[in-house]
C-alpha cells in the first residue's frame, strides 16, 4: 500500500496537527517505509485468530454511585493557559 | 568508596543505624549531581533548596525508606512539581495530584529528588527525542543511554540517584538498563498502579524500578506494587514480599532459550555475554533448553501499529486547553479559531517523533485502514501471546539478550525511524504478552559498553525473575562496575 502526501495531509488534519511542507514530505517518505514494513503481518493467516486488545482477563469495574472527594476547582484550573470564572477558556467557537 | 556508589539497600542500613542523616545523604547526592549533570543532562527538573527542606522533615523512625532519595521519570505525576514528559507541550505543568506510586513512596519516607530525562512521551529508544536535549550515556558520553527511560537508567549508572522509577511500554525500562549497565524490571501488566503515569499506550504501559542490583529492585517492588481503585486495570491480587525469594535455590529451574533471539543482527559481544551467563546459570543447576517462539519476527510490526494507535488517542488531550502550551490563532482571518488554536499548539508543542507516531496511529485507526492495520495487529498480538503461553507450560523462564547491541552513538539512528524501532526487537514481545521481564548486566562489549541479559516469566511471577537474577548476580561482578565520569 503506497501512501502519498494527500493522505498524510488528511490524517494530520484529523489529528489536529499543522504540518509545514518539509515535515509533510519527510513524514510521507518515512511512513511509507514504515507501513511497507508492517505489511509483513499479512504473511500470517489470522482468519480464526481472536483479537487481543488487553492481556488481563478483566471484568468491568463497578462501584457504588456515591460521591468521593475530588480536586477543588482552583487546583483543576491551576495549569490552565486561560481561565475565567472557574472555567477553562477557549477561543470563540461560534 | 564514595557514598553515591552504594546500593539503596546499603544506604538504607546507614540511615537505619543513624550513621548518616537524610539531609547529609541528600547533600552528597546534590553535590554529585551538580558535577555530573553538566556532562550528562540526566536531571531536567530539580529544586535543591526545596529538597533540603524536605530532608529535614523526614520521619526516620516509622517509615521504611527513612529519607532515601529516588529519581523519577518525567512522565510520572508528582504533586506541584514540574512533570513534562520531556515535551514542550507540557511546558510548566505542575500536577495537582500525585501518582499512586509517588504517594506510596512518600508515605514510606522516600525523598522525590526530581525528574529525569526521557524520550518525549516515551516515544523512543535513545532519549534523543526529549525537548530538553539528549541524555548522555555515563559509560561513554558520545553514546545514547537508551530509552525511553534513559534518564532513569543513566542516573543509577552514574550514581547520581540510588535508584529510580521508569516506565516500560515496549522496553523502555529494560533497554536503557541494558545500555547503562543497571538492573531494570518491567512488572506484569497490572502489578503496579498506572494512576498518575501520563499514558502512552494504555494496554502496554507499566511502571517499574531501575536499580544498582536485584535486591534493590525487590525492595522497591515491595513498596510500589498492588491494587489501586484509581486504576481499574491494576490487578486485585496479593503482593508477596519480593525480598523473600532472593536466596532461594535455582537448581532444576527450567529456562528456555528462544532461537529467534540469537539470529543475524545481534552483536557478537552481546551474544558472547549472554552465552557466558547461560554457563553461569547451568553451573547453578538451572536446566536450559533451546525452544522456538515462532512469531517473534512479527512483534515489531504489530507493536508499532498498536502502540501508536493507542498513543494517538491518549495524546488527543494535549490541545492547549487544560494545561501546558497554548498557541493563539490569528483571530482576524482564522476560519475556526478553536481548531486553529488546537492545530498550532500541537504543531509547536510536539516534537517530530511524537507527530510521526500520532499520525501513524491516526492513520491505522482511520476509516478504511482500521481492519488492515489495527485489527490485524491485535490478532498477531494474540499469536505472540500464545507463543509465550505454550513455552511457559514447560518452562519457568525465558532467557534472551535485552538489546541486540550495546549503546549506539547519539544521532546514529535519529534519521531512520524504522532502524530505531527495530532496536526494540527483543523487548516489545513481553509488553504485547503482558508478562514480567527483567534486564541485568552480563558483560561488556569491546568498546567497554554494558551488555544486558533479559529474563521473562509467567504473569505475576516476578519472584521467578528476581530469584534467578539474584542467583546470577551473586555469582558475577558485572553489577558492581561503575563508569568513570
Amino acid at each position: 500500500m503506497n501512501i502519498n502526501k494527500n493522505t498524510i495531509e488528511y490524517v494530520a488534519k484529523l489529528a489536529k496537527i499543522q504540518l509545514d511542507l518539509q515535515s509533510l514530505e519527510d513524514l510521507t517518505l518515512q511512513l511509507d517505509k514504515i507501513l511497507h514494513y508492517m505489511e509483513k503481518l499479512n504473511q500470517l493467516n489470522t482468519d480464526n485468530t481472536p483479537i487481543t486488545c488487553h492481556v488481563l482477563e478483566l471484568k468491568n469495574v463497578f462501584r457504588e454511585d456515591s460521591s468521593l472527594p475530588s480536586l477543588p476547582n482552583n487546583a483543576v484550573l491551576s495549569n490552565a493557559p486561560e481561565k475565567e470564572k472557574g472555567h477553562f477558556k477557549v477561543p470563540k467557537v461560534i | 568508596m564514595e557514598i553515591t556508589a552504594f546500593t539503596a539497600s546499603q544506604l538504607l542500613e546507614l540511615l537505619s543505624n543513624k550513621k548518616i542523616s537524610p539531609k547529609e545523604l541528600l547533600s552528597a547526592y546534590l553535590k554529585h549531581i551538580e558535577n555530573i549533570n553538566r556532562k550528562t543532562n540526566i536531571f531536567i527538573h530539580i529544586d535543591p533548596e526545596e529538597l533540603i527542606k524536605t530532608s529535614k522533615n523526614i520521619d526516620t523512625e516509622k517509615t521504611l525508606l527513612k529519607g532515601l532519595p529516588i529519581a523519577i521519570k518525567d512522565n510520572i505525576c508528582v504533586k506541584n512539581q514540574l512533570t513534562t514528559c520531556g515535551s514542550h507541550i507540557l511546558k510548566g505543568f505542575k500536577p495537582p495530584y500525585n501518582a499512586t506510586v509517588i504517594d506510596k513512596l512518600q508515605q514510606q519516607g522516600a525523598i522525590i529528588m526530581g525528574k529525569v530525562n526521557m524520550d518525549e512521551f516515551a516515544f523512543g529508544s535513545s532519549c534523543e527525542s526529549s525537548y530538553y536535549g539528549p541524555t548522555r550515556n555515563p559509560w561513554n558520553t558520545e553514546c545514547a543511554p537508551g530509552g525511553s527511560s534513559g534518564g532513569s537508567a543513566a542516573a543509577v549508572a552514574a550514581g547520581i540517584a540510588p535508584w529510580s522509577l521508569g516506565s516500560d511500554t515496549g522496553g523502555s525500562i529494560r533497554q536503557p538498563a541494558s545500555l547503562c549497565g543497571v538492573a531494570g524490571l518491567k512488572p506484569t501488566y497490572g502489578r503496579i498502579s498506572r494512576y498518575g503515569l501520563i499514558a502512552f499506550a494504555s494496554s502496554l504501559d507499566q511502571i517499574g524500578p531501575l536499580t544498582r542490583d536485584v535486591r534493590d529492585s525487590a525492595l522497591l517492588m515491595n513498596i510500589i506494587s498492588g491494587y489501586d481503585s484509581k486504576d481499574s486495570t491494576s490487578a486485585n491480587m496479593p503482593v508477596p514480599n519480593y525480598l523473600n525469594c532472593l536466596n532461594q535455590d535455582i537448581k532444576g529451574i527450567k529456562i528456555a532459550i528462544p532461537r529467534e533471539y540469537f539470529i543475524s543482527g545481534t552483536d557478537e559481544d552481546v551474544k558472547a555475554g549472554v552465552l557466558k551467563a547461560i554457563d553461569v546459570l547451568k553451573k547453578l543447576g538451572a536446566q536450559l533448553e533451546e525452544i522456538s517462539l515462532p512469531h517473534t519476527e512479527y512483534a515489531v510490526a504489530a507493536y508499532y501499529i498498536i502502540a501508536p494507535s493507542e498513543a494517538s488517542s491518549n495524546l488527543a488531550r494535549f490541545d492547549g486547553v487544560q494545561y501546558g502550551l497554548r498557541e493563539t490563532a490569528r483571530t482576524s482571518d482564522a476560519e475556526n479559531p478553536l481548531i486553529e488554536m488546537y492545530s498550532k499548539t500541537r504543531a509547536n508543542g510536539f516534537g517530530i517523533e511524537a507527530k510521526r507516531r500520532i499520525i501513524l496511529g491516526t492513520y491505522a485507526l482511520s476509516s478504511g485502514y482500521y481492519d488492515a492495520y489495527y485489527l490485524k495487529a491485535l490478532k498477531v498480538r494474540t499469536k505472540i501471546a500464545e507463543d509465550f503461553k505454550t513455552a511457559f507450560k514447560k518452562f519457568d523462564c525465558i532467557l534472551t539478550p535485552t538489546s541486540p547491541t550495546g549503546a549506539f552513538k547519539l544521532g546514529e539512528k535519529l534519521n531512520d525511524p524504522l532502524a530505531m524501532y527495530l532496536s526494540d526487537i527483543f523487548t516489545i514481545s513481553a509488553n504485547l504478552a503482558g508478562i514480567p521481564a527483567l534486564s541485568v548486566p552480563c558483560g561488556f562489549t569491546k568498546e567497554n559498553l554494558p551488555v544486558g541479559l533479559q529474563l521473562m516469566a509467567r504473569p505475576f511471577e516476578e519472584e521467578t525473575l528476581l530469584k534467578i537474577a539474584y542467583a546470577y548476580e551473586q555469582s558475577t561482578e558485572w553489577h558492581k562496575k561503575m563508569p568513570e565520569l
